[in-house]
């Protein structure tokens, strides 16, 4: 079987419609039967990996490619780049201003987090050009 | 009530397919077939919305009729909070317990005080620390159906307790049976703010045993009520609930009884599945605990209700905060948790899936990316489906072939 290829176009002006492709993706997760714990897996992990994109990269694309027995997640943006992913994977780093820590982001979790819910995790990144994150989450 | 389950009914006479109710429904459960708004019930959670916006009243809530009542020798009302919230310049909630006794209830077992009890009892289960958190409270029976719909994820999180209607029940009853009542003799009624409600105590998910023995509604007896109210002169002091019990008929009123720091509650449809999405991306792990109500400011804001939900909110505040009576507590009443558990949880729905097979879901899921692709995305509801995506899933379901009118135009 082939799988289902879902895109979304991630807003990096926007707060409001943050969180929008995660939220599609769960939607659709749970209209295929697939098992609540996997969904809030993808959710949290999908969500942050967006938001990330949001807050630090101007936004980007997201792909979503549900298999029968795993989802395969890509997140790619043409933001700044992640100077040192190792530094960047330490929970409790974080690089967000002020200003985003205001809106109750910059914790520095979001990557360990994304880490810890999926079963597979790449981050490639290029100072300057742009960052792709893929997950990969078996249900 | 006839068996049947349908809380809400459709008036087809008065149905003109305008499809402002459908559009409302929170659960895309109302489609226009030949001109008229159907609802399918698998996907309705009750929740009167539907009521509430259809403006030539052609959605019509279900509830026993009143007369159900006399059939039974020993009848028992329960009313809710938010009834004590619909007279206008009521100064004294007693008035509403003599105005149920004059009514021909020989007694009365107010809502409130039980839940009160069910406060007592989330206090000492959030103290023992066996939740998941946050905790979701199970007070409202639409949000329920709605995670058991929706978001299986979070069902975990629903407090497992019953609903303090269902408590007051088994409490009346029990009282009564000790006073010497024969069981047989027993008629519990609930008055009810809402449609879900009515589902609810008749469809008894989480219980074994079944204890109300019809549901009215709040408005039906209102009418009634006030009528005996008023010739009411020195009500006695029967009330036996206090500010907090009082306060559950509005939203924040369950978790402000709760004495806790990091809490959320929020009412109307679309704020809670804002809320609930939040939850399931783990947004609100740090939060112990989640009240939420469907309707718009809480219980006072269900469909039952005659009076505007804001106005009787700021009535019942009124009351309480001149009540002097200290909540109740599960010794005083010699119970324990056991009291309060359900006896077994509800199986979570499966009507929002495309399939109970994951391939045969994925194929049709499929099928309804390339529909979605031809439909113009505009959700004109012109197809009788709310959204072009439900419209395509329908289509998808049925097998049948898609019914757009701008795919039409095009040709
Ligand atoms: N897509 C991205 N482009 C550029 N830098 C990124 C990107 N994603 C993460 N980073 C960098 O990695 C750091 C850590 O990311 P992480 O998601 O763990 O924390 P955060 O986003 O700062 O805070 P939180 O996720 O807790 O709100 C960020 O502060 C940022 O410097
Ligand atoms: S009662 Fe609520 S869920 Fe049911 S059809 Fe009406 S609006 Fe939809
Ligand atoms: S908020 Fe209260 S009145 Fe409204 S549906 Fe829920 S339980 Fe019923
Ligand atoms: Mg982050």
């Amino acid at each position: 079987m082939d799988c289902i290829r879902l895109e979304y176009d991630v807003d990096g002006e926007n707060f409001a419609s943050a969180g929008n492709a995660s939220e599609s993706v769960k939607r659709t997760l749970k209209q295929l039967g697939i098992p609540p714990a996997s969904v809030r897996r993808v959710a949290i992990a999908m969500y942050e990996g967006e938001i990330n994109m949001v807050i630090h990269a101007h936004g980007g694309k997201a792909v979503a490619e549900i298999y029968p027995d795993r989802i395969d997640i890509t997140l790619k943006d043409t933001g700044p780049g992640i100077a040192d992913i190792g530094l960047a994977m330490k929970a409790g780093w974080s690089t967000a201003s002020e200003n985003i820590r205001s809106l109750g982001f910059g914790a520095g979790m979001g990557l360990p987090n994304m880490k810890k819910y999926s079963d597979e995790m790449d981050i490639d990144s290029v100072v300057g050009v742009g960052t792709t994150v893929f997950l990969r989450i078996r249900f | 009530m006839a068996v049947t389950l349908k809380t809400v009914v459709l008036d087809s006479e008065k149905c003109i397919g305008c499809i402002t109710c459908m559009r409302r429904c929170p659960t895309e459960a109302i489609r226009i077939v030949n001109g008229k708004a159907k609802i399918l019930y698998e996907k309705c959670i009750n929740c009167g919305e539907c009521v509430r916006s259809c403006k030539g009243g052609a959605k019509r809530p279900v509830y026993d009729s009143f007369d159900l009542v006399k059939s039974y020798p020993y009848k028992i009302a329960l009313p809710s909070p938010s009834l004590f919230g619909q007279f206008n310049n009521l100064d004294d909630p007693n008035y509403v317990i003599e105005g149920l006794l004059a009514l021909g209830f020989d007694d009365v077992f107010e809502v409130g005080l039980a839940a009160e009890l069910v406060t007592d009892c989330t206090k000492k289960l959030m103290r023992k620390n066996t939740l998941e958190r946050p905790v979701i409270s199970s007070a409202c029976p639409a949000i329920a159906e709605l995670i058991f719909l929706r978001y299986h994820e979070l069902k975990d999180h629903l407090l497992n307790l019953y609903a303090p209607a269902k408590i007051a029940a088994k409490l009346a009853k029990k009282q009564a049976i000790e006073q010497g009542v024969p069981a047989d003799d027993i008629g519990i009624f609930f008055i009810s703010p809402c449609p879900a409600k009515v589902y609810s105590l008749h469809r008894e998910e989480v219980s074994n045993e079944k204890y109300i023995s019809g549901v009215l509604s709040q408005s039906d007896v209102y009418f009634r009520l006030v009528e005996k109210m008023n010739k009411i002169k020195n009500p006695r002091k029967l009330l036996r609930c206090g500010y907090s019990g009082l306060g559950w008929g509005s939203s924040g009123g369950e978790s402000n009884s709760l004495g806790l720091g990091n809490y959320i509650h929020c009412s109307g449809a679309r704020n809670v599945q804002g809320i609930l999405a939040e939850m399931s991306d783990g947004k609100l792990d740090g939060a112990d605990f989640v009240e939420l109500n469907m309707c718009p400011g809480g219980c006072v804001g269900g469909v039952l209700n005659v009076e505007n939900p804001f106005i009787a909110r700021n009535r019942m505040r009124q009351l309480a905060e001149k009540l002097k009576i200290p909540p109740a507590t599960m010794e005083q009443f010699g119970l324990d948790e056991s009291f309060f558990l359900w006896d077994k949880a509800p199986e979570p729905s499966t009507s929002f899936q495309l399939d109970t097979d994951r391939f045969a879901a994925m194929q049709k899921l499929m099928k309804v990316e390339e529909y979605l692709k031809k439909l113009p995305g505009i959700d004109c509801g012109a197809c009788g489906a709310p959204t072009c995506r439900t419209h395509a899933e329908d289509v998808v379901k049925s097998g049948g072939v898609l019914d757009c009118v701008k795919l039409r135009e095009v040709k």
